[in-house]
C-alpha cells in the first residue's frame, strides 16, 4: 500500500454515549488507522456521541479507559478536522467550552454537505 | 459491477446486522459484483468463530460466511485487536498466546486495521453492517 499514492476522505460519525458500548472506540479506530495511512479523516461527534468530549469525565470510576482523553489529542495523529453537531450540543444544553478539544460546530446543511464530498463514511 | 468492500461489526447471534451483511455479500455475488474483502471489526469478529453450534431450527452463520468465503475464494479479514480479547484466534494466534487451540475459521485472515483502511481505499464502495 505503500506504493500507491491513493487518498480518499474518510468521514467517521460517532453517535454512542461514551461508555454504553464499545461502538466510541471502534469509531476511534477507524479514524487513527485512517489517518496513520495518511488520508483525509473528518470526525464528526453528533447525538449522544457528543457526551465523549466532555472534559469532566474520569472513567476509572467504572474502571475503564477515559475516552475523552485520547479524543482530546486527535491533533497528534494527523486529525484536525473535528466537528460537533451544533444542534445535538445545545438539545443537550452543552457548549464549546465543555469540550476537550476546540471542535468546529456543524449543522445540518454542512454535514450534508461534507457526506456529500466524502469518499467513505463510518457510522458508529 | 461495483466492487464493495463490506465491513461487519455485529455479532451473529445478538444483531440482525451480521445477516443482512452475509446476504447483501451473497446478493451482490449472484448479481455479477465483486466484493473487495469483508472486514470483521469489534464483535463481527464472531462471524468467524469456529465453535459455534446453531440449534437444529436455526441457521449457523459463521459456517454460512465460512461456506461463502470458500466458494466464492473472498478476501476476509478478521480484525486483529477486535478477535484476540474476544478470543477469536487462528492457530498462530493460539499458539503466540499458548490457548491450546484455534477458534477461528482457517478461510479468513487474522490482520491488522491498514487492512480495513486499504480495502476501502481500493473498493469502489464501502458498506458497513452493524
Amino acid at each position: 500500500m505503500a506504493n500507491t499514492p491513493l487518498t480518499k476522505t474518510f468521514t467517521v460519525l460517532s453517535r454512542t454515549a461514551p461508555y454504553g458500548s464499545v461502538r466510541p472506540h471502534l469509531c476511534l479506530d477507524i479514524a487513527l488507522a485512517a489517518a496513520v495511512f495518511e488520508q483525509q479523516v473528518n470526525y464528526v461527534f453528533l447525538n449522544d456521541g457528543v457526551y465523549q468530549l466532555l472534559n469532566k469525565q474520569d472513567g476509572a470510576a467504572i474502571e475503564t479507559k477515559t475516552i475523552g482523553k485520547a479524543l482530546g489529542t486527535l491533533n497528534l495523529y494527523g486529525i484536525d478536522n473535528v466537528y460537533v453537531c451544533k444542534d445535538s450540543l445545545s438539545l443537550r444544553q452543552l457548549e464549546v467550552a465543555d469540550l476537550v478539544l476546540p471542535a468546529t460546530l456543524i449543522g445540518a446543511g454542512e454535514l450534508h454537505e461534507m457526506l456529500d464530498n466524502t469518499d467513505c463514511v463510518f457510522n458508529f | 459491477m461495483t466492487d464493495f468492500a463490506i465491513v461487519i461489526h455485529g455479532a451473529p447471534c445478538s444483531s440482525e446486522s451480521a445477516h443482512t451483511a452475509y446476504r447483501f455479500t451473497r446478493a451482490a455475488l449472484e448479481n455479477g459484483h465483486r466484493i473487495h474483502r469483508l472486514f470483521f471489526f469489534g464483535d463481527g469478529v464472531y462471524n468467524l468463530n469456529r465453535l459455534a453450534v446453531a440449534a437444529q431450527d436455526e441457521t449457523n452463520l459463521p459456517a454460512q460466511w465460512n461456506e461463502l468465503i470458500l466458494k466464492h475464494k473472498l478476501d476476509a479479514v478478521v480484525c486483529v485487536s477486535s478477535a484476540v480479547r474476544r478470543g477469536i484466534v487462528d492457530t498462530q494466534e493460539a499458539e503466540r498466546h499458548e490457548l491450546g487451540a484455534a477458534s477461528a475459521y482457517p478461510s479468513a485472515e487474522i490482520a491488522g486495521l491498514g487492512q480495513l483502511v486499504d480495502a476501502a481505499l481500493h473498493a469502489d464502495r464501502t458498506i458497513n453492517f452493524g
